[in-house]
């Protein structure tokens, strides 16, 4: 039996006087994958935030003592106003340069990356790129805020058979946000659904039925499986 | 070439090279927008220095501090416009100094003179640069980090508002120490065009803070010099070459 590494109970989140969060608990145990789905404003992205520190909260937020959490951010509208090589945005973490070359080929890129503009890169390139940088101090625990689906980031590799391949190397435990069904369906071990409140939380395949999807989305979601041949 | 000459120059040097490393740091049009007003805050302090004749520096920078603790105060509550707030402070430095401005001394408040600092004037300014060089560098990579994503920077631990505060700090130093230079009026200029002409032409940090730290000393240099040969006013056309070299790189950039 896996250890549990997140403790979530009662918690509560507001900003600006709103309620983002109500009444939410879950426990995540070390090599879960666990999506949280909603649709947009559903407060996932204040989840994530809450639970890495940077937002105040109500409630009890417990980690493993010691934990290291790393945390992939949706996105950086910022970064491309600095002119600045991928090494130097991996040192602003304090990455040295050998971590920053083990981590980029572990995730299919060559040494020579290192040199590159940042500003440069497309948005395949540069979401790998902040993959690279929450890898950075090998963290046990993931925080993945929405990667953009279907972007092929090189041959037939999407970002989540990329987390897949990280998970399998070094037992990553990783909370995903998305709204994208087929990824909860194909990835997660456990599912939290968030419109506000908790609408349901359990394995995908018992738990999103469509009375539940219809719940969270507030209009009729019909699911079709696609088969692969 | 005269003392004063070399004292001026010297000084130019050192203020124009560190106004262009911070202006590195300045690149969200909300701290773009920060340095025109601060400088703008400090006309009735230089105004009061002149008046009473003490340096100008030391009278613009208790008004500097003013104009840092109010956008501290209109950061917190962020309901407030900034572009109507600086609007208003510009407005109001320029008109609370003329009320008792000499005229005589109009265009050294505006524009400044860099053609009388003495001897002790040009030691501190150049400790005190040196000395915010070292702030600098020491909170650069954090100041970086938080530019690009202040949750970012909280995940890691960073302490945004002390960081933002020793920055700010900076700013006012720099400030105070510019309108010796370029005036009340041209500060947002010494500090940002450089910076946005090393940008459109470096491909990474390393460049992009050497090449606003050179455009800076250069631009100052130049100016200075220039007033040298031509009498014109050292300020306005430090500011001119500093607008000359970003039009370069904006050409070369292409």
């Amino acid at each position: 039996m896996s250890e549990t590494i997140l403790k979530v109970k009662n918690l509560n989140v507001e900003l600006d006087g709103e309620g983002i969060i109500k009444d939410l608990s879950f426990e995540v145990r070390k090599g879960d994958i666990l999506t949280i789905l909603g649709p947009n404003g559903a407060g996932k992205t204040v989840l994530l935030k809450t639970l890495l520190g940077v937002l105040p909260c109500q409630g009890e937020i417990e980690w493993t003592k010691g934990i290291k959490i790393g945390y992939v951010p949706q996105r950086l509208p910022f970064i491309k106003d600095v002119p600045m090589s991928i090494l130097e945005f991996f040192k602003l973490k304090g990455a040295s340069q050998e971590e920053a070359k083990t981590l980029l080929n572990s995730v299919g890129f060559k040494e020579d990356f290192l040199n590159k503009k940042i500003g440069e890169l497309s948005s395949g390139q540069f979401q790998r790129t902040l993959v690279v940088w929450a890898l950075i101090r090998n963290p046990e625990v993931l925080l993945f805020d929405e990667p953009t689906t279907g972007i092929d980031i090189g041959g037939e590799e999407t970002i989540y058979s990329l987390l897949v391949k990280l998970k399998e190397k070094s037992s990553l435990t990783i909370l995903l946000v998305t709204h994208d069904l087929s990824v909860v369906f194909k990835f997660s071990d456990f599912v939290i659904c968030l419109n506000k409140c908790p609408v349901c939380q359990g394995v995908p395949k018992e738990v999103l039925t469509p009375e539940i999807l219809q719940k969270l989305y507030g209009q009729e979601v019909k699911f079709y499986e696609h088969h692969r041949h | 070439m005269s003392l004063q000459f070399f004292l001026s120059l010297i000084c130019g040097v050192f203020i124009g090279g560190i106004a262009g490393y911070l202006g590195t740091l300045m690149l969200s049009k909300r701290m773009a927008l920060v340095a025109g007003p601060l400088g703008h805050l400090t006309l009735p302090g230089i105004a009061l220095a002149l008046l009473y004749d003490f340096d100008i520096s030391l009278g613009a920078f208790p008004f500097v501090i003013l104009g840092i603790i109010l956008i501290w105060l209109f950061e917190m509550r962020t309901k407030l416009p900034m572009e109507a707030l600086t609007a208003i402070i510009f407005a109001s430095g320029v008109a609370i100094a003329f009320l008792f401005l000499p005229i005589e001394q109009a265009e050294t408040a505006l524009i400044g003179d860099i053609t009388k600092v003495s001897f002790g004037e040009t030691i501190i300014t150049a400790i005190l640069c040196f000395f915010i060089f070292l702030i600098i560098k020491k909170i650069y990579s954090q100041m970086t980090l938080i530019n690009i994503s202040e949750d970012l920077a909280k995940a890691e631990g960073i302490n945004v508002k002390k960081y933002n505060f020793l920055y700010l700090f900076c700013i006012a130093i720099i400030v105070a120490l510019g309108v010796k230079m370029v005036g009340g009026l041209l500060t947002a200029a010494l500090v940002a065009i450089p910076a946005a002409a090393a940008r459109n032409l470096s491909k990474n940090l390393f460049q992009y803070t050497f090449l606003a730290t050179s455009f800076g000393i250069i631009s100052s240099f130049l100016g200075i010099w220039f007033f040298k040969l031509t009498g014109f006013p050292a300020g306005p056309l430090i500011i001119l070459e500093s607008g000359l070299i970003f039009l370069i790189s904006l050409i070369s950039k292409k």
